[in-house]
């Protein structure tokens, strides 16, 4: 290679490692920031905000759900597998909500450490499999991903 | 170059050369035509008919015949736009700077079908058009990465000095790549994660996985033939006074 090439390369190199570099630092600099929710175990150990509006996640726990009256209020407990937090939501539930399904929900927690939403949002998982083997899988104890 | 065989050496040099490059692809285009028509045909037949409905999401979930494959394709165009930009920053090889620009506008497109196709199937599933969070984000800066791209291009009217700016700027973006691929695991997002590039095996059914595969080799077939047919067009527009094209108009007359 000659020389005026070999200096030109060496130059994008460095290019490019010091732009991955700056965004490197800036991104860890920002990585609560870049965090879409909180987890339900930040949110019992107080490491969410208190009086703002911030995003939960968690699994809606199977069984959980209640509409304790008539209205579109309803109630279900998250859990991240560890620590569990109440939910309280009015309103309508995305198509993909169900017990057992994973979901971000936006909201503030009241003074009894009840969270209420003004959104919920279904996240979906990588998961892509027909009806039948779906079936199939409930006969057998499923392995349980914790997702941090 | 002593780990590359000779032949392949002596291709890649052929094919550096303006009218050489111009007339192979003339012969090469129509095979390229009926592959992605075949792989297109079969992809779309055995993702949209043959393909079961999903246990949760039903048919909605066949948006991912479109999806995947463009959001894949986003990722991938932009580093072949980098590469071909780094080696026509380093051996100044005007075919390398034509392949680096006549990318762009095939992966902005492919970016914003992701975004678009994204936001219609995140409506019914997620409950919301668009969310914030660290893929749909990074992602978004990725289709202006290729704005910004094609915009400098056209600011500036030497097309030798273009291009080497538009390099620039192509493999300084090139570290939104990882991040955007790495954003669902390194960071709490709405996007669910990879479903296809684990490291065990995925974690989508196989009768639904092989129309993807296809889609997402078929959308590559688009690719180069999109991407040859705009290089041809920039060659001749750069090469214009050249004599090679003023022979081949004389004789196409």
């Amino acid at each position: 290679m000659k020389p005026a090439r070999k200096q030109r390369l060496m130059l994008i190199g460095l290019m490019v490692l010091g732009a991955s570099l700056a965004t490197g630092f800036a991104l860890k600099s920002f990585n609560e920031n870049l965090m879409y929710f909180f987890s339900t175990t930040d949110v019992v150990e107080g490491k969410a905000p208190k009086d703002t509006l911030f995003r939960l996640g968690g699994m809606v726990i199977k069984g959980s759900v209640e509409r304790p009256n008539d209205g579109l209020m309803v109630r279900f407990k998250l859990t991240d597998f560890s620590k569990d937090v109440t939910v309280e939501y009015t309103g309508i539930l995305p198509d993909l909500f169900r017990e057992g399904q994973g979901i971000v929900s936006s909201g503030r927690l009241n003074t009894q450490g009840v969270f209420i939403a003004e959104e919920v949002l279904a996240k979906h998982d990588e998961n892509y499999m027909p009806p039948e083997v779906k079936d199939s899988l409930k006969n057998q104890p499923t392995p349980v991903e914790v997702k941090p | 170059m002593f780990l590359i065989p000779a032949p392949v050496v002596r291709f890649f040099h052929r094919m550096a050369s303006p009218p050489h490059f111009y007339a192979f692809t003339e012969r090469l285009m129509p095979w390229l035509v009926v592959i992605f028509v075949l792989l297109t045909a079969a992809g779309l037949y055995g993702g949209l008919y043959l393909a079961p409905a999903d246990y949760q999401q039903g048919d909605s979930y066949r948006i991912i015949y479109i999806h995947v494959p463009s959001a894949w394709m986003s990722l991938f165009i932009y580093i072949v736009m980098a590469v071909a930009g780094a080696i026509g920053l380093i051996w100044r090889i005007k075919l390398a700077e034509i392949v680096a620009i006549s990318s762009a506008p095939i992966g902005a497109s492919f970016t914003f079908i992701a975004l678009v196709t994204g936001s219609l199937w995140g409506k019914p599933m997620w409950g919301t058009w668009w969310v914030w969070d660290a893929r749909l984000t990074s992602e978004l800066i990725l289709l202006f990465l290729y704005l910004g791209v094609i915009g400098l291009y056209g600011a500036i009217d030497d097309k030798r000095t273009a291009s080497k700016a538009v390099a620039i700027l192509a493999l300084v973006g090139v570290v939104n790549i990882p991040v955007i691929h790495y954003s669902v695991e390194w960071w709490n997002t709405l996007h669910q994660g990879p479903t296809v590039t684990k490291m065990d095996k995925p974690s989508i059914h196989v009768s639904m996985l092989i129309p993807l595969l296809l889609m997402a080799l078929s959308f590559k077939f688009y690719y180069v033939i999109a991407l040859l047919q705009r290089s041809r067009t920039e060659l001749l527009l750069r090469e214009r006074n050249a004599q090679w094209v003023k022979t081949m108009i004389s004789e196409a007359k």
